[in-house]
């Protein structure tokens, strides 16, 4: 089990929503503020790991036809623990996500992975692939959250950092704000693509040039 | 009554489209929006599951879920209504109009997992709405969806010809044509009856 090539896979040649694009929905639309992007992030990965750990457990005992809806009832039971928790414990986070808590029942990301790897690899092997990918959708998620609060409203760090304000960084008279709006989510994760799509290729480029030499 | 149901008409449709302004369902909008006729039988399918959906999950919370105080169930329960549902309109498609179940293909079992399916019943019991501005936010909701998809398609097999830098091609152009046709959209959040 190679860890380093897994979390590289994980953060970038197989990031779950730069490369795989899957889980669309959830980082157009809550990615925000600093605060909503992290909660999101952690929350998808905490039962990323729960569903892959169990579903892996029990791969020899699910019959291959109902597995989807086995999955999907594992699944929907850590949403249902994880939402209980977040509104017991974090109620602001909880109502800013809103109906995208629930709706992680939904994220081909989990779905995805328990299909391509939990169902066919060991326990251990599988904690460490729900930790790998949740941890590559956070980081996609912050890398939006970061970009489109500071181009909509000029702030880093809002709902954390400054007393919740987040840190002042552009002055609000330039700030746009389209970008916190549904068409900032559009283009930030369109050019974001982009570009992890020419950086993928370029590592390619350079690693076949290095064979070759 | 009557500027109750306007509204949720005008509100699902357009001031708050389910795809370009509260992002549910952009799995399928972005998967089968390369041609307009697949989109077009995608937008039905969806709107017609949307709409069953969310009578069904309307029975269960009432009738099942809070009778036996059981709310918390709410995602689990709903997930497997919706699963059920999509398995029957998947089988009679495929008895019935199999050429759209061909172009559907792998999408149609995956209307299970659109978020605008789930999401729409879990909004219309947050919202309290009846059973029957339940249905109508449901119908409205995909009516909403088929728009934004028929109308994205149609910007997409133009995309096809036109000379893109090679790092956009493909998805990422797609995503900024998508967000051109949400900033269009936004003429619309001015809109409403009061």
């Amino acid at each position: 089990m190679d860890v380093k090539k897994m979390f590289k896979e994980g953060l970038l040649t197989k990031n779950p929503v730069l490369v795989q694009l899957l889980g669309m929905c959830s980082t157009l639309a809550i990615t925000t503020s600093l605060f909503n992007g992290i909660g999101m992030g952690l929350s998808v990965t905490i039962i990323l790991i729960c569903s892959n750990v169990l579903i892996s457990a029990l791969r020899k005992v699910i019959p291959a036809q109902i597995r989807i809806a086995a999955y999907i009832v594992i699944i929907a039971t850590f949403v249902t623990i994880v939402d209980l928790l977040l509104q017991a414990f974090l109620p602001e986070l909880s109502e800013n996500l809103g109906v995208f808590i629930p709706l992680i029942v939904v994220n081909c990301i989990i779905l995805g992975r328990a299909e391509a790897f939990a169902s066919r690899n060991g326990v251990l092997a599988s904690a460490l692939d729900g930790l790998t990918q949740g941890i590559g959708y956070t980081a996609a998620l912050v890398i939006m959250c970061v970009v489109r609060e500071l181009l909509g409203s000029g702030t880093f760090g809002g709902g954390i950092l400054g007393g919740g304000e987040g840190i002042r960084i552009l002055p609000e008279e330039v700030s746009a704000l389209l970008m916190i709006q549904p068409v900032g989510g559009f283009l930030t994760l369109g050019v974001l693509i982009a570009g992890a799509q020419w950086l993928v290729r370029h590592l390619e480029k350079r690693k076949q040039e290095a064979v070759k030499k | 009554m009557i500027m109750e149901i306007v509204g949720i008409l005008l509100s699902a449709i357009l001031t708050e489209n389910f795809i370009l302004v509260k992002f549910y369902g952009i799995c399928p909008f972005m998967g089968v929006s390369k041609k307009t006729d697949t989109a077009l039988g995608m937008g039905m399918a969806v709107t017609f599951v949307m709409a069953l959906a969310s009578a069904a999950c309307w029975a269960v919370n009432e009738w099942i879920l809070t009778a036996l105080s059981l709310e918390y169930m709410q995602t689990v329960a709903f997930i497997l209504v919706i699963a059920a549902i999509v398995q029957v309109v998947e089988m009679f498609l495929k008895k019935s109009v199999p050429a759209l179940y061909q172009a559907l293909g792998v999408y149609l079992p995956l209307i299970t997992t659109n978020c605008a399916v789930l999401g729409v019943a879990l909004v219309n019991v947050q919202s309290g709405y009846s059973f029957l501005l339940s249905v109508l936010n449901g119908a409205a909701g995909g009516v909403g969806f088929t728009i934004a998809i028929v109308l994205f398609s149609s910007i997409r097999e133009r995309l096809d010809e036109s000379d893109v830098p090679e790092s956009f091609r493909g998805f990422p152009i797609a995503l900024i044509a998508a967000g051109l046709l949400a900033l269009a959209f936004m003429g619309f959040s001015g809109l409403s009856i009061a």
